[in-house]
């Protein structure tokens, strides 16, 4: 009973830590958005005409370089809200 | 700190038939489907050539606008199909319940079951694309562009997109909604600690009113409920278009 109680506390700390670990993830979308935003924005500079398709095709793109944010986002929300571990024990 | 974060709350159970269970998420999506149609027969009710009421104005732009997205995104072959109606359909399904939680609602869309049904169906029109303008064979075929050992990369791609497009939705909604929650009880627990220390009677009171949690949360609740909610609409039927127009083989 007792090792019981321990294993299922060290599955519950280490999901928690894995959690925070796997949300380093969202440094690329991070840095990839903020990369292409600063591009549209030196392209609306240049052509101001071009602004509307530019914006629309920037929210686009910022999107799908979302997603792999997003997949970590999910990974941590399943560590912490719908384990599988903590009821193998 | 009372803070609450759940899926969707299960109001009906009936495991005799075959498990099954009435969630939160598909009793607000009726409601955003009752509201949709109220809201068509309303905005059309009185057409007239010469429009004079401001009801049939707005129909007339959302119209004109979703029609005009189509055929810029989709080419000019799919501007006259039920496409149009189809995308405005998604845009306006995905756009009211998302912001149902506006309303203090669950939102359907923070549910994985309601965005990854659309992203099926969605998968499905694209695999119906392919397969009526390239033929089942060339279906077949496409797997090994542009050679044959790339067969299991092109199958994971394949089965990639629904997944992409559903958990990419779900995402956005329900870390919005998770962010919002953890900062309204983080707000409120740092008002009690503070107010706490205040002298007499004003500390007794004012740490169990949440003074931070006002305010903040609305600014919050701006970005993630409008904002992000109408963005993400917006990106899911776009990306509906583009597949769909990519599958039949046309460039957009």
């Amino acid at each position: 009973m007792d090792t019981n109680i321990l294993a299922k506390a060290i599955v519950a700390g280490l999901s928690a830590l894995g959690a925070g670990c796997g949300m380093i993830g969202g440094l690329g979308p991070g840095i990839g958005e903020g990369y292409a935003v600063g591009k549209a924005l030196e392209a609306m500079a240049r052509q101001p005409e071009m602004k509307g398709t530019l914006t629309t095709t920037m929210f686009m793109g910022c999107a799908v370089a979302e997603t792999t944010g997003l997949y970590s986002l999910i990974i941590a929300l399943i560590l912490i809200f719908a384990n599988p571990f903590v009821g193998q024990f | 700190m009372n803070v609450e974060i759940t899926g969707a709350r299960i109001l009906v159970s009936i495991p005799e038939f075959f498990g099954f269970m009435l969630t939160e998420s598909v009793v607000i999506t009726w409601g955003v489907m009752i509201f949709l149609v109220i809201l068509c027969k309303v905005l059309t009710s009185h057409l007239e050539v010469h429009p004079t009421g401001r009801a049939q104005v707005i129909a007339e732009w959302i119209v004109t606008s979703v029609h005009g997205l189509v055929s810029d995104t989709m080419g000019k072959k799919y501007a006259s199909t039920w496409y149009v109606p189809f995308i405005g359909a998604m845009f306006a399904m995905s756009a009211c319940c998302s912001l149902s939680s506006v309303l203090g609602f669950y939102a359907p869309t923070s549910d994985l079951s309601t965005v990854l049904g659309w992203a099926l169906f969605v998968f499905i029109l694209i695999t119906y694309t392919k397969i009526t303008s390239n033929g089942f064979g060339g279906y077949l075929k496409s797997f090994t562009q542009p050679v044959f050992v790339m067969v299991p990369m092109n199958l994971i791609s394949e089965v990639a997109t629904p997944v992409s497009m559903g958990f990419r939705h779900f995402g956005n909604i329900v870390s919005g909604s998770v962010i919002t929650t953890l900062i309204y009880g983080a707000l409120s627990v740092l008002s009690s600690a503070i107010l706490r220390h205040l002298p007499g009677m004003f500390g007794e009171v004012l740490q169990h009113v949440p003074v931070f949690a006002f305010g903040l949360p609305a600014v919050l609740s701006l970005y993630f409920d409008f904002f992000s909610s109408l963005l993400q609409a917006f990106i899911f039927s776009m990306l509906t278009m583009m597949y769909i127009a990519q599958a039949s083989g046309t460039d957009g």
